[in-house]
Formats: C-alpha cells, sequence, structure tokens
C-alpha cells in the first residue's frame, strides 16, 4: 500500500511579537509562531510560553496552606517574594496590586510605585502589573506604576472594554504593553484590540487576557476561545493575532479543590497533591490552546509546567 | 462525514424505476442522505457502487467497545479537531495498569481498590473505565492466572497486555466473554492475533514500532482479514511526540478519510515520563488532544480526579453546558433552619453560589431547578426558570419537609418573578436575594433572620 503522506497545514498569518524587558532587564518574547501550539513539523515556534509566577503587594488571605507554605515569610513582603520566585525558576513576575482594592486596604499610588520599584530592584526578570480590578482605583495605581517602570518595559493591565483608555495611554507614552482583558468571547477580544490600536497602543504592545476559568470551573471556554482565537489570528485576522496571557495560577487556586484540607470526600485524595494538579492540568490545557504566558503560583507546578513547555518544544 | 443526497445519487442507476417505493432516484438519494431509507431497497444499484457508498458512508473514526454490558468503554465516532466546531463525543476510557510480575494476589487487589474508587461531580458519579493487566513475567499461564484472579475482583473491562500470542489466548480463553481488548497486535505477531481476535470477537490494538507506515499496512491487513475494532498505538511516547503524531493521525482520519489510521487511539503517559505527576499531566494532555484509551501506571485519588474533572470540561458539548443535576443540595451541613436559596442547574451558576455561601460559613439549602443548563438571566428570557419552575421544584424536592421555616431566597436577576411566586406558592414568604453571587453572604447576614 503506498506510503502515509502527513497533511501540512500551512497557515496566512502569525502570532505578533511583544517583548518585555530588555536593556538591563532579560528580555522575553511572547508569540511569533504561525502554527497551532507546539505543532513546529509544519511551521515555526520562535518563542516557547513563558511561565511567571504571581506574587501580590500584600500578605495574602484566605490561600491554600499548600501555598502558604510553599513560599513561608515571603509572602509579607514582595521584593523577597519577587527574589524567591526567580530562585524558583520564574521567567517573569506578575506584581498583583491587592491592596489598592478598596476594600484590601485602599492604598493609592505612592504605594504602588514604592512596591514596583522594590520588585524591580529585587530582580531583573522582566514585570507585569496588575491593578486591583476596580476602574477608578485602576487608573490611579497604575499611572503611577507604568511612571515608575519607565524605560522598564513592562506589562501593564487591565485594560477593559469599560475603562481602558487612562492605561492606554500611560503605556503608549512610557513604552509599555497594554493588557487587554475580555470576557471569554472573540468578538469583544478583537473589539477591544482595535479600540487600543485605534488610539495608539502600537499593535506589538497589546497582550491579550481571554480570561480563564479553572479546571472544573469553565475550563472548557477557556480552551474552546483559546482555539477559536488561534485559528482566526492562524487565518489571517490581524486583530487577533496578539499573544495571549493566562492566569492560570490565580484561577486553580481559588477554587475549593485547590484549597480545602479537611472533611472532603475521599476521592478528592491528598490536598498535598490536588492543589498543584489542579494548577498544573489548567495551565496545560491553556497552552495547549494557545497562550504564550501563564502565571502561576506554586514553585512546584511551575517547575513541571516549564519541563513539559521544554518537552512540547521538542526538546528532551 | 455524512454524503449529501446529491452526492449519492451520483452512484444510483438514474433509472427512476420506482421499484424503491420512492418517485425519482434524486428522491431515494435523498432519503439515504437522511438515513430514512437503505440501500438494499434498490435492486439495481451496482456492486462497485454499492461498495463505494458503503465506505463514503462509514464514520471517519470508528467507534470500538473494549468491554460488555454497561461498563463497556466506547471510544472513537469523533468528527471534529476542535471541541468548538461541534462536540468530541466519547470520552476517553481511564485505564489503570497492572501487572502480572506482582502476582495474582496483589494484582487482582489493585484492581478492586481502583474498581471502587468513586467521586461525585455536578451530580454525577465518575470512576476509573477499566483495569489493563501486562504479562511483564512473560509466562503464559502466570499471565492467565493473573487475568482470572483480577476478573474475579472487578467488572471493569479489561485490556490484556501480551506480545505473545500463547499469553492472549490463553488469558482468553478464561475473560473471552467480557470482550476485553487485545493488546497489541505487532509486525511479528499480527497474523497469530487476527486468529485470536476474530475467534473470540475482541477488539485488537495494534502498535507500530516504526511510524504510521508500518501502523498503515498493519490495520489495512487486520481489517481486509475481517477484524475492525481495532485501537491504534503509534508507538509514540511523551509530550511533543505524541501531541505531533496524534494531531496527524486525527487530520488523516478526518480530513483525509485515510481509512488505516480511522480508529480509537490507546496511549501510554505514563512511559517515558520522570515521575508520576508528569504522567497526570501528559494524561491531561492525552484527553484534551486526541486519547481514546488512556492507561495509567499510577493511582493516586488525587490525580485521577483532576482527569476525570477535566474530561468532563473537554467533552462537554459547546451546545449543552455543563449541568447539575437538579435537586435539593446540602451546602455546609443545613439545619432545618438554615436558609433555602433558589439557582439554575448551569453548573457555573451552582459553583459560584455554593462557593459563595460555604466562603461565607452559611449553611444552607440550595435547591437547584432544571434550566436545561442555562444561566439565571438567560433560562428566564428563554423561559425555562419562571414562578412555574421554581414552584413545581420547590414541591417536587419537598423543601418543605426539610427546611422549618418558609421563607424563600430567589436570585435577584428574576426579582419580577416574585409577585407570581407569591400566588404559586402561598405557603412562602419569597425574599429576593443580590443580583451577584458574590453578595449573598452580605445579604443574608442583613435579611435573614433563623
Amino acid at each position: 500500500m503506498p506510503g502515509v503522506e502527513i497533511p501540512i497545514e500551512k497557515w496566512t498569518g502569525k502570532i505578533k511579537e511583544v517583548k518585555l524587558g530588555g536593556g538591563k532587564r532579560k528580555e522575553i518574547v511572547l508569540g511569533g509562531e504561525n502554527t497551532l501550539p507546539f505543532l513546529s513539523f509544519e511551521g515555526s515556534v520562535p518563542h516557547p510560553p513563558t511561565v511567571a509566577i504571581e506574587i501580590q503587594d500584600k500578605e495574602p488571605a484566605g490561600w491554600s496552606p499548600i501555598l502558604l507554605s510553599a513560599w513561608g515569610d515571603a509572602v509579607k513582603d514582595p521584593a523577597t517574594w519577587a527574589k524567591k520566585a526567580a530562585e524558583y525558576g520564574a521567567e517573569a513576575i506578575s506584581l498583583r496590586l491587592v491592596s489598592a482594592h478598596p476594600e484590601m486596604g485602599d492604598t493609592g499610588a505612592d504605594v504602588a510605585k514604592k512596591t514596583v520599584d522594590k520588585v524591580l530592584s529585587a530582580v531583573d526578570l522582566p514585570l507585569i502589573v496588575i491593578g486591583p480590578g476596580v476602574a477608578e482605583k485602576d487608573n490611579a495605581v497604575l499611572v503611577a506604576v507604568s511612571e515608575a517602570a519607565k524605560g522598564q518595559r513592562i506589562a501593564i493591565g487591565n485594560c477593559e472594554e469599560k475603562n481602558y483608555r487612562t492605561v492606554a495611554a500611560v503605556c503608549i507614552s512610557d513604552g509599555h504593553a497594554a493588557i487587554a482583558k475580555s470576557p471569554l468571547d472573540i468578538n469583544l477580544a478583537k473589539q477591544l484590540n482595535i479600540l487600543l490600536t485605534d488610539i495608539g497602543v502600537p499593535a506589538d504592545s497589546v497582550i491579550m487576557d481571554l480570561d480563564t476559568g479553572a479546571l472544573g470551573y469553565g475550563l472548557e471556554y477557556a480552551l474552546s476561545i483559546r482555539e477559536r482565537v488561534r485559528l482566526a489570528a492562524l487565518g489571517g485576522d490581524a486583530m487577533v493575532s496578539m499573544p495571549v496571557l493566562s492566569h492560570a495560577g490565580a484561577e486553580a487556586w481559588r477554587q475549593k479543590e485547590a484549597k480545602a484540607s479537611q472533611g472532603m470526600p475521599p476521592g478528592w485524595g491528598s490536598v498535598e497533591e490536588r492543589g498543584i494538579i489542579w494548577e498544573e492540568l489548567t495551565a496545560l490545557t491553556v497552552l495547549n490552546a494557545g497562550s504564550n504566558i501563564v502565571t502561576m503560583m506554586h514553585p512546584k507546578s511551575v517547575e513541571r509546567i516549564k519541563a513539559t513547555i521544554h518537552k512540547l518544544m521538542g526538546k528532551k | 462525514m455524512a454524503l449529501t443526497g446529491i452526492q449519492i445519487y451520483k452512484f444510483l442507476p438514474k433509472t427512476n424505476c420506482k421499484e424503491c417505493g420512492q418517485p425519482t432516484c434524486l428522491a431515494f438519494a435523498m432519503k439515504l442522505a437522511a438515513s430514512q431509507a437503505e440501500l438494499s431497497a434498490c435492486k439495481y444499484v451496482s456492486e462497485e457502487s454499492k461498495k463505494a457508498l458503503e465506505a463514503a458512508s462509514k464514520p471517519p473514526i470508528r467507534l470500538v467497545a473494549v468491554g460488555a454490558g454497561d461498563k463497556k468503554i466506547e471510544v472513537g465516532n469523533e468528527t471534529v479537531m476542535f471541541r468548538h466546531e461541534k462536540t468530541f463525543f466519547h470520552r476517553p476510557g481511564l485505564v489503570i495498569r497492572v501487572k502480572d510480575s506482582a502476582g495474582p494476589e496483589k494484582a487482582a487487589k489493585t484492581a478492586e481498590e481502583v474498581g471502587q474508587y468513586k467521586v461525585d461531580r455536578v451530580g454525577m458519579t465518575f470512576g476509573i473505565d477499566g483495569i489493563a493487566i501486562q504479562n511483564d513475567s512473560g509466562n503464559a499461564a502466570t499471565f492467565a492466572q493473573c487475568v482470572a484472579a483480577v476478573s474475579a475482583k472487578t467488572t471493569l473491562p479489561l485490556v490484556l497486555m501480551a506480545t505473545n500470542p500463547d499469553s492472549i489466548s490463553s488469558a482468553l480463553e478464561k475473560v473471552a466473554k467480557a470482550k476485553p481488548a487485545i493488546y497489541a497486535a505487532t509486525k511479528e505477531n499480527i497474523d497469530k492475533m487476527i486468529e485470536l481476535a476474530k475467534k473470540y470477537a475482541c477488539p485488537m490494538a495494534v502498535r507500530s514500532s516504526d511510524g504510521l507506515n508500518e501502523l498503515a499496512e498493519l490495520t489495512d491487513k487486520a481489517a481486509k482479514a475481517g477484524v475492525e475494532d481495532l485501537i491504534l498505538d503509534p508507538g509514540v511516547r511523551g509530550f511533543g511526540d505524541t501531541l505531533v503524531t496524534f494531531t496527524q493521525m486525527r487530520r488523516l482520519a478526518l480530513n483525509k478519510r485515510f481509512e488505516p489510521v480511522g480508529y480509537p487511539l490507546i496511549s501510554f503517559p505514563g512511559e517515558g515520563v520522570a515521575s508520576p505527576d508528569e504522567e497526570a499531566i501528559l494524561a491531561g494532555q492525552h484527553i484534551a488532544k486526541y486519547g481514546g484509551i488512556i492507561v495509567l501506571d499510577h493511582f493516586s485519588p488525587a490525580f485521577v480526579y483532576g482527569l476525570l474533572t477535566l474530561r468532563l470540561n473537554v467533552y462537554t458539548d459547546p451546545q449543552k453546558p455543563i449541568q447539575m443535576k437538579p435537586g435539593l443540595y446540602q451546602i455546609l451541613e443545613p439545619k432545618p433552619t438554615s436558609p433555602l436559596c433558589v439557582t439554575t442547574n448551569f453548573s457555573l451558576t451552582y459553583f459560584s453560589i455554593a462557593g459563595e455561601l460555604e466562603a461565607a460559613g452559611w449553611p444552607s439549602w440550595l435547591l437547584v431547578c432544571d434550566t436545561e443548563g442555562l444561566s439565571v438571566l438567560t433560562a428566564w428570557s428563554a423561559g425555562k426558570f419562571d414562578a412555574d419552575k421554581i414552584a413545581k421544584t420547590v414541591k417536587g424536592q419537598n423543601a418543605a419537609e426539610k427546611v422549618s421555616h418558609r421563607n424563600v431566597v430567589i436570585p435577584g436577576g428574576v426579582a419580577v418573578l416574585r409577585g407570581e411566586l407569591e400566588e404559586a406558592l402561598p405557603d412562602w414568604k419569597i425574599m429576593v436575594g443580590p443580583r451577584e453571587a458574590m453578595a449573598v453572604g452580605g445579604f443574608l447576614k442583613e435579611h435573614w433572620k433563623s
């Protein structure tokens, strides 16, 4: 019988490259591939996905004991935490400004600026800064963050459809990348990218957060939105071809399965293994569906997902 | 991919003889395309056309069953590369491997333990789907004894793993009725394995040691010999190679209609990885990317729970979101005086409200109405979450017997239902809760007096 002919899919589109860091800071490049995730037999995947570690500016409340024991006292100080994250193999730091939230401390621009200064001098990794998620506070603190990090090319989020102008403007003037967050909807994702590029954010300075559901809590939506966006981008739609960021860790560790240690059904197994596998399977699924950077939380899952990416890139 | 009426018409005699009961050959073709007629109704269709039509109407990936009875694993018959294009249909089977070198008692004990594993999610119960027994000893009698011991302790479907046809033969003598899968026919043993698969009418895995060409030759040979319930092992292991090869095979089967790879896959995520943790991650990849029978070497409840949850996510029909079984759910051991809240059976709605009640420390009764998997507002606007539905569920689930009070909290999003509900449930006081699940703790603190 005749030999098997492997079908090769050639795409017209390509994921845009977005650079973070640079100068004295380590540089990472997100995106650049012209094929579906890890299918390098038919295209090129110049930059493997990045694994960032998520930290926050305030000692976490309500976190899983498994996570807390992994980080120890480092969670009390973002600079110490960032350093430890770097030791644990983080390729970037994702800093969430929790304390700026009106109900979590309501700290202002001065505190945010100081925190970012400290983290930037503590590590030479590229930085992502996420605001507290309340429009007026986001705008207040992220403007200060942008100024403090001028010249370091960080990523700042979130820009959302209802509130993107302020953050976009400072990203343009200070040379940062803007994170465009949309709620699991390809049309809204595209719409927001158009809005951002229309007001002058360069297309190579937009990173998409398509929203992430954790394993068991909407992961199927996160998977399908990424596959649809990726197929559209490779098919030639430049307005959805920005690299994708997925907050896999925060989503996974928020769930009961990752946190609960007592009174759980025996079928759930040990809490030590459960939270970590919850985070790993969430991260793996969004990576295989199309993510250029994942933010994660537990050192063990970070190590394994980095090893997994390494193998998916065809390295032994 | 089914043929259209026009495509089928090309193979028909085009004589419009009406003997099939249809006015024209085209009308008959349309009926065939809609599966409302059988090709055998046409006496004049040529053998050649018949063959072509049968081949074209075959599913691109054959549905194969491992095991018999209600626990059998059915895999295959997938029609898309990505779940959003339609859906993935047949959930991969999670199988645990035991080895005969451990001795029959130990293997049987593991099988028994694994078979008892159960976990509930969204009101459904899941577990391990099968047991693979490997002829590690190389000895046919040892293998048969181990297989018999395992099958005495479990009713789960079996995968018999040996390359020596004598081992497979002596095991099949004991358990063939249960329709275990034979693993595996290889270049060296395929003739004897085909004989056994035919004799006992069992599904057979085919393993290639040299890529897809060899695999296609082997499956072609088996199919021509009449063994068509095949499962494929292209011989690759690890993350990168299985992603690439499984993707290529799915494309060949679906897009190229290349029949020799049109069968479900069997994979071994534990082979060629560094640790049980890595095995679980790779098994996760195989769930999302085209696995069929997934054989695990380690059984850890936490890992299996994660994998079963992932499988539920990936194999959910995008048109039909994950649903909770309607019913009265208990949050944190409620008392008769605890709050009674109403919600829909869209799993994410349920999880949000249940999670918030738990986080706020409110033991409560959560009444889940059948809204066909729609969220509060979507269900309300589609007429699937109205006063009538809520009233019926309150009564049908005997909520009045579980709680000593007569207060029921409805989601703030459907506040408009209050008036109608007061009429439908005259004994109850209707309380309008917050619009967002997040606010339910605060709402109860303020308004609930136990």
